[in-house]
């Protein structure tokens, strides 16, 4: 597959990235994980701005997430990244005095998430999310990752054998499989998370978001979380909010870069870390600020 | 369903889940939905139902006022010296009621707040954590006991103690029933003011320790004014339980009204007189029932006005770290 | 130098008077539980027998017994936790996990905050020209059951908020976030959590009410009951009955009271004995809550 087939898709979804390229640039286009510019979009934001009381934090971001792939949000604090991505489940919707106006688009069926019409508990069971502090709910293990079955009325053996795909699919059930009815606040902090991610996994998302999963963990639980990115990849859709731009460099396919609430600029990891297009991006990924 | 599901190329996610497209799922999440909804309805009912109970409690006081007042001119009431309501030649004077409520409220009041505040002072900041720990709890039995139990105790034994002190005291006095009672409302004191003080930031003190001042002057300089507003709310709550205690001054206090501001002399408070009617038998809608709401009109006015009067304290008081 | 070592000593023995001060202020209040507990016992400690908790009341103060009153108690307790935990709790999960913040709930929540400083004698009044008469429920256990309940409700909703509101806003927001309802939300994670907590508020509450005297005569609780209510159990289908809700009672603080009240000696030596069996009672109740805080407390970590 020569790179020049992929280019016209580039041009298509990523309009910040595209337009500018010469031959040697489209060597860099090459992605780590290369069918990822053939996959069709997930999710669609188009022209979102989101306010807390009077206060915009979103302004007219745009941006496609594409299927199964790793999408990460970079940008310096108060960027608007976590509040970008807490629109994808309307968490906002939990408290007074939020507003949004725009779309974003859930594929297949192109339901605009954030449509006032748009019942946010049908979203949330749709796409799962993982926190910044690993926050397991004060029960055991298994209980942890079946409550999100049972709201969706799964019992008996098919809940068992779920929360056990999902303990196997973030990589947990070997270390949990004794002491399932242990108290989850009794694991380690890296475990807790995986736990969390567990949950999210049971319910089979379509999008899982993850808010900063390893700003709270030692750098070996964050390796493990990465590890088990990298395995999801290719098979779920994820959006990653990160401070941590090596990060983002490691896990991500896509990396979108925002500052003062608007996307600044979004594209192909390696493209945005490499060969950025616009100089608030190269400063901010070079560490010039933030 | 096996972990080399997720490893083959048929991922299961992105899929819709199965448990929501069926029918059964599709089913259970509605009834989820409608069940919230009906609930939010009752809950907030329950909550709705203390304002109708604070509308009760106006309403009847306000209605059975107005009828006693039917009967009695507001003149007399506020004037009169005498309350005699179930005398044959019955007299409405409120002044008796008030001045008893008055005398063994300050006499509560002169005991709970100087040793409420001192306590409160050594427990935030003398006393260790642990001796805290315990003092703290063991203090607030003392609001735990039943307030009969501590009528009992002021008239059989703290009013025949003074009586060897002071002869001339009477069996039935102000005195003892104040002060039991002073002792009884120390732990709101205490534990409020306590609280108030322990919240004021360790930095103040510091900087008060910093110029070399000593841990009373610290407190009486720097933790007290800090923690003025929690303070002064425990003093509110010990005189609104003073005002309101009703026990302890219909056992050892006595139930005649009588005007006397002698505190060796007993005399009934309006919570005492309410007591003596109800004890008796008032049929409904009689003068003497609508008395008794009379009275706990005044008390409650007498409460609120001392509540509204440190709202607005606290207010102008307000600290801020 | 000399002076100003002078003035520090003198500082410190300032100090060292005042903690002594704070010493004896604290004794005095222990001191006065204590007296009054000794006081109790030995005033009492003739008649703290098995055969006093199973007579009736009697002219003679040898034979009379605190059964009715213990009896009594219990059954008023028992419609009073009925009403008052599930509305209370149901009143603070509204106020606090449902309500917008708008001026509905902030006089609601204001006016918790008053109705917890009225004075128990006046939810007394209300409930006899409300419940015995409007309602129409008489001087029965039923009546003294829902003034209890409303007298306690305050503190019943107090507790639950503070208990809610030591709960994470993370763990709402993972639940939400798996599609959870409000209702699902609260009711498989902020109850349970959050129950030790209530648990504690509610026990403070009861041991409140289970001493509570003036709403009681108010409302017109006999003193001399010679009988029991009907029994909740029948022999015959269907096997309950609730006619003791609408029976006339007396309860273990009006009996006290009573006895108080006479001027025998020998009455105020039962009043005696029956003031250690509540107070035993509402100490018990205080301490489970102190344990049940304490252990509320540990899990805090989470």
């Amino acid at each position: 597959m020569s790179t020049a087939m992929l280019e016209p898709t580039v041009v298509a979804n990523h309009q910040q990235v595209s337009g500018r390229g010469d031959a040697p640039r489209l060597e860099m286009l090459t992605p780590e994980f290369p069918e990822a510019l053939t996959h069709p979009a997930k999710a669609e934001v188009r022209h979102l701005n989101f306010w807390y009381g009077s206060h915009q934090i979103l302004k007219n971001v745009s941006l496609e997430i594409r299927e199964r792939c790793v999408t990460a949000l970079i940008g310096p604090s108060g960027c608007g990244k976590t509040t970008l991505l807490r629109c994808f489940n309307r968490m906002h919707d939990l408290y007074p005095g939020n507003r949004y106006d725009g779309e974003i688009l859930l594929h297949p069926d192109r339901v605009n998430i954030v449509a006032s019409h748009t019942d946010p508990i049908e979203m949330r069971m749709r796409i799962g999310m993982v926190f910044q502090k690993p926050n397991p709910y004060p029960k055991s293990i298994f209980e942890n990752v079946a409550f999100g079955l049972r709201l969706r009325g799964v019992t008996g053996s098919e809940l068992r054998d779920r929360v056990e795909w999902a303990l196997r699919s973030a990589a947990l059930w070997d270390e949990t499989k004794d002491r399932l009815r242990d108290n989850a606040l009794g694991l380690s902090g890296g475990q807790q998370q995986r736990l969390c991610i567990a949950r999210a996994l049971a319910t089979m998302p379509e999008i899982l978001l993850l808010d900063e999963p390893t700003s709270a963990l030692d750098p070996i639980a964050t390796a493990r979380i990465e590890e088990l990115i990298d395995e999801l990849r290719g098979q779920l859709t994820i959006i990653i909010v990160t401070h941590n731009m090596a990060q983002a460099q490691r896990v991500a396919d896509f990396t979108a870069f925002m500052y003062l609430g608007r996307l600044v600029e979004a594209g192909l990891t390696r493209d945005i870390f490499e060969n950025a297009q616009e100089e608030l991006t190269r400063e901010y990924v070079l560490g010039r600020f933030g | 369903m096996d972990a080399n599901a997720v490893q083959s190329a048929d991922s299961p996610f992105g899929l819709r889940f199965q448990g929501a497209e069926s029918n059964a799922g599709a089913t259970l999440v509605r009834r989820a939905r409608w069940a919230d909804r009906a609930i939010a309805v009752i809950l907030g009912a329950a909550a709705f139902l203390s304002v109708f109970v604070t509308g009760s409690i106006v309403w009847m006081l306000l209605t059975e006022t107005v009828h006693f007042f039917q009967h009695v001119s507001v003149q007399e009431f506020f004037t009169s010296k005498e309350w005699t309501p179930l005398f044959a030649n019955p007299r409405f004077g409120i002044a008796p009621l008030v001045v008893a409520t008055g005398l063994t409220t300050l006499i509560a009041l002169s005991v709970a707040i100087p040793l409420g505040t001192i306590i409160a002072i050594y427990l935030s900041e003398y006393a260790s954590v642990r001796i805290r720990e315990i003092l703290k709890p063991t203090l607030e039995l003392l609001s735990a006991v039943p307030t009969v139990v501590f009528g009992y105790f002021a008239l059989l034994f703290v009013t025949p103690v003074l009586q060897k002190l002071w002869p001339s005291l009477g069996g039935f006095n102000m005195l003892s029933a104040g002060l039991v009672m002073g002792i009884m409302i120390i732990p709101y004191v205490s534990s409020l003011a306590e609280d108030a003080m322990h919240s004021v930031p360790m930095l103040l003190r510091e900087g008060a320790y910093a110029l070399g001042a000593n841990k009373l002057t610290t407190a009486v300089r720097v933790v007290i004014p800090a923690a003025l507003s929690g303070i002064g709310a425990a003093y509110v709550l010990a005189v609104s339980r003073a005002i309101g205690e009703t026990m302890i001054v219909a056992v050892a206090a006595g139930m005649q009204p009588r005007m006397t501001f002698d505190p060796a002399e007993g005399a009934a408070t309006l919570t005492a007189y309410i007591v003596q009617v109800c004890l008796g038998d008032a049929p409904h809608g009689s003068i003497a029932y609508r008395s008794i709401f009379a009275a706990g009109a005044t008390l409650f006015v007498l409460n609120l006005g001392f509540n509204v009067i440190a709202h607005y304290l606290r207010r102008r008081f307000r600290e801020e770290y | 130098m000399e002076k100003m070592r002078k003035a520090i000593h003198r500082r410190r023995q300032i100090d060292r008077m005042f903690q002594l001060v704070g010493v004896v202020c604290t004794s005095i209040g222990v001191t006065t539980i204590a007296a009054l507990l000794v006081f109790l016992v030995v005033k009492g400690a003739n008649h703290i027998t098995w055969e006093f908790m199973r007579s009736y009341p009697s002219r003679f103060p040898q034979k009379a017994g605190i059964l009715p009153a213990l009896v009594g108690s219990a059954l008023v307790m028992l419609v009073t936790a009925v009403l008052a935990i599930p509305v209370g709790i149901a009143a603070a999960v509204f106020l606090d996990e449902y309500a917008p913040r708008n001026r509905l709930s902030n006089l609601i929540e204001l006016n918790i905050t008053n109705l917890a400083g009225v004075p128990s004698i006046i939810y007394g009044l209300m409930a006899l020209g409300i419940v015995v008469y409007a309602l129409g429920l008489g001087r029965s256990i039923a009546a003294a059951g829902i003034t209890l309940a409303l007298l306690i409700l305050p503190i019943v909703i107090t507790a639950t908020r503070e208990a809610l509101r030591s709960i994470p806003r993370e763990i709402r927001e993972a639940a939400f976030a798996q599609g959870a309802t409000r209702w699902q939300v609260v009711r498989y994670h902020l109850l349970p959590y959050s129950l030790s907590g209530i648990a504690t508020g509610v026990i403070i509450a009861l041991s409140r009410a289970v001493g509570e005297t003036a709403p009681l005569i108010t409302i017109g609780a006999l003193s001399f009951i010679a009988f029991l209510p009907p029994s909740p159990l029948k022999s015959e289908p269907p096997f309950v009955s609730f006619e003791w809700l609408s029976s006339p009672f007396t309860v273990l603080p009006i009996q006290i009271f009573n006895w108080v009240s006479r001027p025998q000696p020998a009455f105020h030596e039962i009043a005696a004995a029956a003031s250690v069996i509540l107070i035993i009672f509402t100490l018990l109740l205080n301490s489970t809550a102190m344990i049940l805080r304490r252990r509320a407390r540990a899990r805090l970590s989470w």
